[in-house]
């Protein structure tokens, strides 16, 4: 007998995300994914100076308040055609990768690490025998019995305040749970040790950035970080050799903890590698760029076409035809006016609200298109679009994952697993590696340039009279970032943010195709419709949020879960 | 830094802002003494996992949606907050809860954690406040005092400078 499923909100998200399935079988046969908050955020900044719309556009979302901020800037640049000097993007660059850094590793550990990991069954462990199993796999210095064992005083201390069923809608005990005592042991030591290496990633966002959240430093033309060696109130040398110290530090958790840990669950979990693949056409952007005008990138990207790297088609930069003339939203199923695809420059928000219909209208989510296809976002794209473009730490680190992967689970893990719930985990670890890499090059290309003599780091932008339109674009932790700027003489007339979540959560679309979460649902198990961790698990994979794709509702915090016989 | 007073919500959805704005006005009008940190914590969730770490004591500003009048000042304390915080919201408190959950795994909660806010009364598009949350406006800084005040944290007014008391270079203060 089908029974629909409602899960709302999905929690350990930022927003409110609603998620229905219909399950058949023991499996998922439909799927809607509906934003329940309406977000519009840009009627905000019309008629606002673009010099300061940055800062509006930082203040939309929760998670990824510097991504905005990053995407806005640039978009005013490029309706300038503007160059901003090499230490400006060098700057830039290094935050972006720092807050990458950190917002990987919360979403794996404090976010999604629960669906896998069952910290009541970490009670059982034996630390000692959990010790030599994380040794036998990492040079991970805090995985010592004595570490292990305290962390599970703590974890007993925690069941036993009856606190753990309150705070983390975690599905304790669920039988789609499977890892073994001593490997929840160390999920969860790693899970309590990753609060401090998060740390360490903000550090360097509040350094360079001035404050986090929300940093402070940006302008249109470049940053505000004045640069002189002899100055106090500047960026100086003792600052840079700190935030080198952190970099190092940030490294050597991603590399002995956070990728490890995800080829681990990978391992014992390689069953979600036939699940969740869902939209295996990709989109992904360049990003750090190298040059002061935005051509060349440390990192590529590009579009993937039926999860084939052979299609592999780059994003140039900053000025891609490609990129710009490709990108429309259909509003056909989400609340608001609709007609037809629009381009974002033409793009408009006029709210037109009903029910819940299955087959009309059932977001607050726009549907976007990549020259007519859906495209899923995120890291999963960008690594295979870093692969397929011939980019050797990617290659790498993929290598050392599916190897990983191979060896802990006794049975192979081909690139095409990457197409799934726990591929998109991999990815994003692989792609934290090289993003982690770039933070070190970054730093060193910035040292270097100041070396020279260099100290600029801002151009003073000119807005001509009339008309101009430019697009600021951003691979940011969960994906493809735009932001979409017309500005008539030196005010701005229209905006819209083309979100990371907005292509992946979105409804169906003008031709009625489902969106990437929906799609990644299908054939799905559900073992118990009243718990479906299963479909918990294949929506974080995408490190959902919501915040920005929408906004505004009011809500229950408790993650509800309704069961209807159809 | 022992202490933290932390204001979050959407400055551009008007009354969603209010956290914001109290921290804003705080750091306008008085000198904290040390140890006592005053945050915009703006529209961010996990990224306020740094923020609330290990602290002594924790008051949270904010927007909160109820059944009640808007304008209604509503305070809850220590274990009192995460269960309230799962009846009554806005959007981005999710993440706060989500920030409090792994505070409680890892076991480090402030010792005192203190959640002031009032109900919003209009939450549409805009960056100031509505007339009946600007009118509750000082009753709000002055119960944030008074909590502080329980932790025995007294801030100096600034003095304020005013436009009358011209610099001695002879500029006119209308100038200035």
């Amino acid at each position: 007998m089908a029974t629909r499923i409602t899960v709302d909100p999905v929690t350990r998200i930022e927003g409110h995300l609603r998620i229905d399935c219909e399950v058949d079988n023991g499996k998922i046969v439909n799927a809607w994914s509906s934003g329940q908050m309406w977000r519009g955020i840009e009627q905000i900044v019309m008629g606002r100076d673009p010099r300061e719309a940055w800062l509006f556009a930082q203040r939309i979302c929760g998670v990824c308040t510097t991504v905005h901020a990053m995407a806005s800037v640039r978009a005013v640049e490029n309706a300038l055609d503007l160059e901003i000097p090499l230490n400006a993007q060098y700057i830039r660059n290094m935050i972006v990768g720092a807050h990458c850094v950190h917002d990987n590793i919360v979403h794996f550990y404090h976010l999604s690490a629960l669906d896998w990991v069952d910290i009541v069954s970490a009670l059982k462990a034996d630390p000692q025998k959990a010790s030599q199993i994380a040794n036998s796999v990492s040079s991970w210095h805090l995985n010592s019995p004595q570490v292990l064992s305290q962390v599970q005083k703590r974890l007993l201390a925690l069941v036993e305040s009856g606190q753990l069923g309150i705070f983390a809608n975690g599905y304790w005990g669920h039988s789609a749970m499977k890892l073994p005592p001593e490997i929840n042991l160390i999920a969860a030591a790693h899970y309590l040790q990753a609060l401090e290496y998060q740390r360490k990633a903000n550090q360097i966002v509040a350094i360079l950035g001035s404050k986090t959240p929300h940093i402070q430093n940006l302008a249109v033309g470049g940053v505000a970080n004045p640069i002189n060696f002899d100055s106090q109130s500047t960026l100086t040398l003792e600052r840079l050799y700190h935030i080198k110290k952190l970099i190092g530090e940030l490294g050597d958790f991603v590399r002995n903890a956070y990728l490890v840990d995800v080829a681990i669950v990978g391992a014992f979990y390689g069953d979600w590698a036939q699940y969740g693949a869902g939209v295996t056409d990709y989109l992904s952007v360049p990003e750090m760029p190298m040059d002061t005008r935005g051509t060349k990138f440390a990192m590529p990207g590009g579009v993937i076409k039926n999860g084939d790297p052979g299609t592999f088609q780059p994003i140039s930069g900053f000025h891609d035809q490609y990129f710009q003339e490709g990108v429309a939203e259909s509003n056909k199923h989400a609340w608001y006016r609709s007609k037809g695809p629009l381009h974002p420059w033409d793009g408009e928000t006029e709210p037109q609200y009903t029910d819940f219909e299955d087959d009309g209208k059932y977001s607050w989510v726009k549907a976007p298109t990549f020259h007519g296809q859906r495209m899923q976002v995120g890291p999963l794209g960008n690594v295979l679009a870093m692969v397929a473009a011939g980019y050797e730490p990617a290659l790498r680190y993929l290598n050392q994952m599916t190897d990983r992967i191979n060896a802990i689970g006794g049975s192979p893990f081909p690139i095409s697993a990457l197409h799934s719930t726990i591929g998109r985990h991999a990815a994003r670890a692989v792609r934290c590696g090289v993003i982690y890499e770039n933070l070190e090059s970054q730093w060193q290309a910035l040292m270097d340039n100041i070396a020279t003599g260099d100290t600029d780091t801002f151009n003073r932008p000119v807005f001509p009279k009339g008309e101009i339109r430019g697009v600021g674009i951003h691979e940011a932790p969960r994906g493809t970032l735009s932001h979409w700027v017309v500005i008539e003489d030196r005010k701005i007339k229209n905006y819209q943010a083309v979100v990371p979540s907005t292509w992946n959560a979105g409804p169906r679309n003008e031709n009625d195709e489902l969106g990437p979460y929906e799609a990644s649902l299908l054939d799905n198990p559900v073992a118990d419709p009243e718990r479906p961790l299963e479909v918990i698990r294949t929506v974080h994979s995408f490190d959902p949020c919501i915040a920005c794709a929408i906004h505004l509702a009011d809500t229950e915090r408790r993650e509800i879960v309704k069961v209807k016989a159809l | 830094m022992h202490t933290l007073v932390l204001g979050i919500g959407n400055l551009l959805l008007q009354d969603e802002g209010i956290g914001v704005h109290i921290i804003n006005e705080l750091q306008r009008r008085f000198q904290f003494p040390p140890g006592v940190e005053l945050l915009d914590g703006g529209t961010a969730g996990m990224e306020l996992v740094e923020a609330m770490l290990d602290r002594e004591q924790v008051v949270v500003v904010d927007a909160i949606r109820s059944d009640e009048a808007p304008g209604t000042l509503i305070q809850v304390e220590g274990d009192a907050v995460p269960a309230f915080l799962q009846q009554h919201l806005t959007p981005h408190q999710l993440g706060i809860a989500d920030v409090l959950a792994t505070l409680t795994i890892a076991g480090r909660t402030p010792k005192q954690l203190v959640l002031l806010g009032v109900v919003p009364h209009s939450m549409e598009l805009s960056v100031t406040l509505s007339d009946t949350l600007q009118q509750q406006f000082a009753e709000l800084i002055t119960q944030v005092a008074a909590k502080l005040a329980e932790f025995g944290i007294v801030p100096t007014p600034k003095v304020e400078i005013r436009p009358s008391v011209g610099p001695l270079t002879g500029v006119p203060s209308d100038e200035r």
